[in-house]
């Protein structure tokens, strides 16, 4: 039974990235990175996750804030916590889904320390951050020791608490790309009345052309199965069509497809209900991303 | 009258600052040279034979000075005591079974989280390593979680001779309910489920020993409700004598009713500390705390209500499986009995009641008294069972109520389940309620809504309690193992200043404040000049504690019998210095006087000096000016009131949201508004938590599936209303202050009201009942299953028209 204490580590706070994933080679994969701590550091007083070092970040120059590149796209550093993209007018007026994501995760405190980042990276199946980084289709930049390269969120979420990253990389941060004009996007969940983790949580961007058609469509899960999982057959049937109420629950009705057989079955919710809240909250995710696109 | 200027005010909680700014010292905060921490081996498997422990590697590990299996200890823990043995003439016949329950488990374990055994070592962090290292060889053994299974024939065995894990069948009745229902127009029946719940004090338990083997006294500080209880508890159960034990509560961060007991690490903890003669301490973490500290509720009842067709109700017949968890808690046996059974006749006239429970070991955490303890769930059956029934019939609720009322009785009503109620006005109570809320317009705005397609329901509970928990003649009849009276001290100094000292034992209802109001009024001094000191046995005389909402209708009187014996001394006082009988001295705002003579007037303080300076005190009179007394009412209190639910549910998803939430109670006189309103608060949102979002989940082999503030829905304030907040007064004729008690009337209003609004949304569907916790995925089932029968009803009703 646990008492609330973890069991023994080493603890290094290494000053650069090139550092950091030096430590994390050193340890060989028994290793893990402290960002802001409010997924980890729980597992670990409850002994789920017992490393043999916790490699912290908050050293490390150049992983926070919130930059608009002149392209119109947007980086964020893996540091940067909730609060902070709650409450910048760069997230809430160009990818409005962020913030909104942002907003609804556990509580005052958490957000306070927990990072986009460590979502990311922690890749939890109910976090918040990941149906966003989908939807928006976010780049995430990561770096070792020698090198740094960009992953497309669409090949990021490899499985539960399972991202593409490698042992000894970390993730730097993110790059929203640029959003077309007459674009809007909204995430919306169904909240365990708990841990405020997503039951289902759908993130939704849509780009409308001046002729009233959408031209893009993204939707981007969690909660509903084992990590964060594109929706693209809902997204085929918005695209090329005004979305009217029929067409987006026409869409809302596949919202699940891409899922189909993996939804998630627990305590908290049976797959059969997840798979019906995922059509439903789809629906309300689009519809909420045409608002904001019209807006 | 000037000297009640206090009672009735709105004065700020003096607790408050030390607790809102960290100097609040709890358990934890203590500190003694050379101390010890100890961490507790616990159970992983719901039901399993002890083989073999081995503590070699623990024993061994960095920082670890002991290790203690059940078995090393069996001699000196003895096993923890039942403190309620239902008698029996209430139990067929049949004595209850009371197994052994000991400390630390020595043959078997019967729940997730039983304790096999202790390690103590330098540091909180290596006790926890340590315990990693202890190698227990289990047996798993099929194990039983559910009530109603536990009593099948082939359930597992939980107690060896424990036939169908029975504890006790325990039977109430009045009147003759089959007759009722024979000659009743309806007859309604329907299963209610009052789900498994976690208390979640604020603070979790903790355990701090110290024992001085020069004088063989042993301290024990502990986070309690009952420090007299846990200390004569403690002695029975390990034979350390009584006078060598002293218990202290410091600041206790709430309870709700699981810390009303004496638990196993009480004992362990202060027999280890005994046996290494140093100080030693055990705190709980929150892990530990859902599944070592007693859960609450986990009744299935079996009801049936039975009237008229036109609204009179004729009788009520419950039949409960009760969960006892895998070993009796303190008070089990009496919850889901006497505070359920004696309670089922709610504010109605109704004669006819039976009233069959089962008390039923499983392996799960032992369940006992939470916020309301009984009459939640006695509430929770009656008030859903009236709507069933008016449903039925198809009355409006409000009106089948109206009918059944009792009629307002301002001095005892006689109940035919054999209690008395001591003042009631239900009536009063539900018009008050309706002055908030306008009923016909909410039910022209719930038929618009639908229209819209929004479900509105509402649902009421008008409630009855019971509280001030008392007499003692009463419960010791009915199996209790301790008095229920209560005590205080009024020590007057000679300055004036007072400390009271009082046996019941706050941990967040603030008696500093109400105690205080009411010494201030009755002395007419300032409160500043008031000290109330409470929970420690070695400061004060024997108390029995703080639970059932006793604390002011009892111990509150306790304090007014000393504060009437302290002035009556000092006014024989005050009559020598002045020359004339004491007869002829009045006392208010703190001043002695005689009718009449104006320059006759001593102060409060000139007595309370002259009464220990002793140089002019009447012949025959001691010095001093103290009093001890002892209340033992001659019944319990009986809180009521009407608490009015609006739910919203959202069609597509099932999500509730509860709208508004007007609560009128009527617990007597008041003391102090903002405090009542206060506990009326927190109670409503335990009882609407209860209604909407928590539950404890067991797998059927024991595992607690919901063990965290992750899984186990709290309540918080993102899920409320603002409350909309009322009071009827109607004294009670108990105690002279006319205080019925307010603790707990939110937590047993709350639910089957919202469960009541639920249904109410839904009737139109066909729905007539839900079981709690209404979450999100169960209202949508319900809305999807009541769609789907409806269109098959369509479906056939358009074949057969063919």
């Amino acid at each position: 039974m646990t008492t609330g204490t973890t069991d023994p580590f080493a603890y290094h706070a290494p000053t650069s990235v090139r550092e950091a994933s030096q430590a994390l080679s050193r340890y060989r994969g028994d290793a893990k990175l402290l960002a802001g701590g409010h997924s980890l550091i729980p597992m670990m007083k409850l002994r789920i996750a017992s490393p043999q070092a916790i490699i912290d970040l908050r050293n490390v120059e150049g992983l926070r804030g919130i930059t608009e590149n002149d392209d119109g796209s947007i980086t964020i550093g893996a540091m940067t916590t909730y609060h902070e993209l709650v409450t910048s007018d760069v997230i809430n007026s160009k990818a409005p889904a962020i913030a909104q994501a942002a907003s609804q995760v556990a509580d005052t405190q958490v957000r306070n320390w927990g990072t986009i980042g460590g979502s990311l990276a922690h890749a939890d199946p109910a976090g918040d951050l990941p149906a966003v980084a989908v939807a928006l289709g976010m780049e995430i930049n990561s770096a070792s020791a020698r090198s740094s390269r960009s992953i497309s969120c669409d090949r990021f979420f490899r499985g539960y608490l399972e991202t593409a990253l490698r042992a000894n990389e970390v993730l730097t941060g993110v790059t929203v790309p640029a959003q077309a004009e007459g674009s809007g996007s909204a995430y919306v969940k169904l909240a365990n009345k708990a841990s405020h983790y997503a039951i289902v949580g759908v993130a939704a961007s849509v780009t409308i052309d001046g002729g009233g058609i959408c031209t893009e469509a993204r939707i981007g899960i969690t909660g509903a199965g084992p990590h964060a999982i594109r929706s693209r057959r809902a997204e085929r049937i918005l695209v090329g069509k005004e979305l009217t109420e029929s067409v987006i629950n026409r869409a809302a009705q596949r919202g699940g497809a891409d899922i189909a057989g993996m939804f998630n079955d627990d305590v908290h919710a049976s797959a059969e209900y997840r798979e019906a809240m995922t059509k439903v909250y789809t629906a309300r995710a689009v519809s909420a991303a045409v608002a904001c696109a019209d807006a | 009258m000037t000297t009640e200027s206090l009672i009735g005010q709105e004065v700020k909680r003096v607790e408050d600052q030390a607790l809102i700014t960290g100097r609040g010292r709890y358990v934890d905060d203590l500190r003694l040279p050379g101390l010890l921490h100890l961490a507790l081996v616990r159970s992983p498997y719901g039901h399993a034979k002890i083989n073999r422990i081995d503590v070699s590697a623990a024993a061994n590990a960095p920082g670890v000075v002991s290790v203690f299996t059940g078995a090393d200890l069996a001699e000196q823990l003895g096993s923890l005591p039942a403190g309620w043995v239902l008698i029996p003439e209430q139990t067929g016949g049949e004595p209850m079974a009371t197994p052994e329950h000991p400390p630390l488990a020595v043959e078997k374990v019967r729940y997730v989280g039983d304790a096999v055994a202790a390690v103590v070592a330098d540091s909180p962090a290596a006790a926890s390593d340590a315990v990693a290292l202890v190698d227990v060889d289990y047996e798993p053994l099929p194990a039983v979680v559910d009530a109603e299974q536990a009593t099948m024939d082939g359930a597992p065995e939980i107690h060896e001779g424990v036939a169908n894990n029975k504890s006790f069948d325990w039977t109430v009745a009045a009147g003759d309910y089959d007759a009722a229902a024979a000659a009743a127009d309806v007859v309604v029946s329907e299963r209610i489920v009052n789900q498994r719940l976690i208390p979640n004090p604020m603070e979790t338990r903790g355990i701090m020993a110290d024992y001085n083997g020069g004088t063989e006294q042993l301290t024990i500080w502990t986070s309690t409700q009952i420090p007299h209880l846990v200390r004569l508890l403690f002695a029975l159960v390990t034979g350390h004598p009584e006078h060598k034990v002293r218990v202290v509560a410091p600041d206790v961060g709430g309870g709700f009713g699981c810390k009303l007991y004496l638990y196993a690490e009480e004992v362990i903890v202060g027999m280890i500390a005994k046996q290494l003669e140093r100080p030693v301490k055990w705190i709980e973490s929150r892990t530990e705390n859902y599944v070592a500290t007693t859960h609450g509720r986990d009744h299935i009842a079996d009801a049936e209500i039975c009237g008229t067709s036109d609204g009179i109700v004729t009788g009520l017949k419950v039949h409960v499986y009760a969960n006892l968890g895998g070993y009796l808690s303190t008070f089990a046996p009496a919850i889901p009995t006497i505070l359920f059974g004696l309670m089922l006749g709610g504010c109605y006239k109704f004669e006819n009641l039976s009233c069959t429970v089962a008390g039923v070991f499983t392996n799960t955490t032992p369940v006992d008294a939470y916020r309301g303890a009984g009459r939640p769930e006695a509430t929770y059956v009656v008030e859903r069972m009236m709507e069933r029934y008016a449903h039925e019939i198809g009355r409006d609720v409000l009106g089948v109520r109206r009918r059944n009322f009792i009629r307002p009785f301002r001095r005892g009503h006689d109940m035919p389940i054999g209690v008395t109620y001591d003042s009631g006005n239900y009536q009063g109570a539900l018009a008050a309620a309706l002055d908030k809320f306008d009923y016909q317009a909410f039910r022209q705005e719930q038929r618009d809504a639908r229209r819209e397609g929004k479900l509105l329901g509402v649902g009421f509970s008008t409630y009855i309690e019971i509280c001030g928990m008392a007499p003692s003649a009463v419960a010791g009849a009915l199996g209790a193992g301790a008095g229920l009276w209560e005590s205080s001290t009024v020590r007057v100094h000679p300055t004036g200043t007072v400390t009271v000292f009082t046996g019941t034992s706050p941990h967040g209802q603030g008696h500093e404040t109400s105690l205080a109001q009411v010494t201030a009024s009755r002395l007419g001094i300032p409160m500043e000049n008031i000290e109330i000191v409470h929970g420690d046995t070695e400061r004060h005389q024997f108390g029995t504690g703080t639970f059932g909402s006793r604390s002011l209708a009892v111990g509150g009187e306790a304090l007014m019998m000393s504060l009437d014996k302290v002035i009556e001394k000092a006014k024989e006082i005050a009559a020598h210095e002045m020359g004339v009988d004491s007869k002829q001295v009045s006392f208010e705002n703190g001043t002695f006087y005689v009718e009449d003579i104006q320059e006759r007037e001593i102060p409060w303080g000139d007595v309370a000096l002259g009464a220990y300076h002793a140089k002019n005190l009447p012949d025959g009179l001691e010095p001093g000016l103290e009093a001890v007394s002892f209340f033992d009412p001659q019944n319990f209190t009986w809180p009521f009131g009407t608490h009015i639910a609006v739910i919203e549910i959202d069609e597509m998803t099932g999500e509730t949201k509860l709208n508004r939430y007007v609560a009128i109670d009527d617990v007597g006189n008041v003391i102090n508004p903002m405090i009542v309103d206060g506990m009326v608060h927190g109670g409503i949102a335990q009882g609407v938590g209860q209604a909407l979002q928590e539950c404890a989940v067991y797998s059927d082999d024991g595992q607690l599936l919901t063990g965290s503030m992750m899984d186990y829905a709290v309540p918080t304030a993102e899920d409320l209303p603002s409350f909309e907040t009322g009071r009827t007064v109607t004294p009670t004729t108990v105690n002279t202050l006319g205080a019925k008690g307010a603790g707990e009337t939110g937590t047993i209003a709350a639910s089957p009201a919202v469960v009541n609004a639920a249904v109410d949304a839904l009737k139109h569907l066909g729905v007539t009942h839900l079981n709690m916790p209404l979450s999100a995925e169960k209202m949508w089932r319900t809305i999807e299953d009541a769609k789907e029968a409806r269109r098959a009803r369509r479906s056939a009703a358009a074949r057969g028209g063919n």
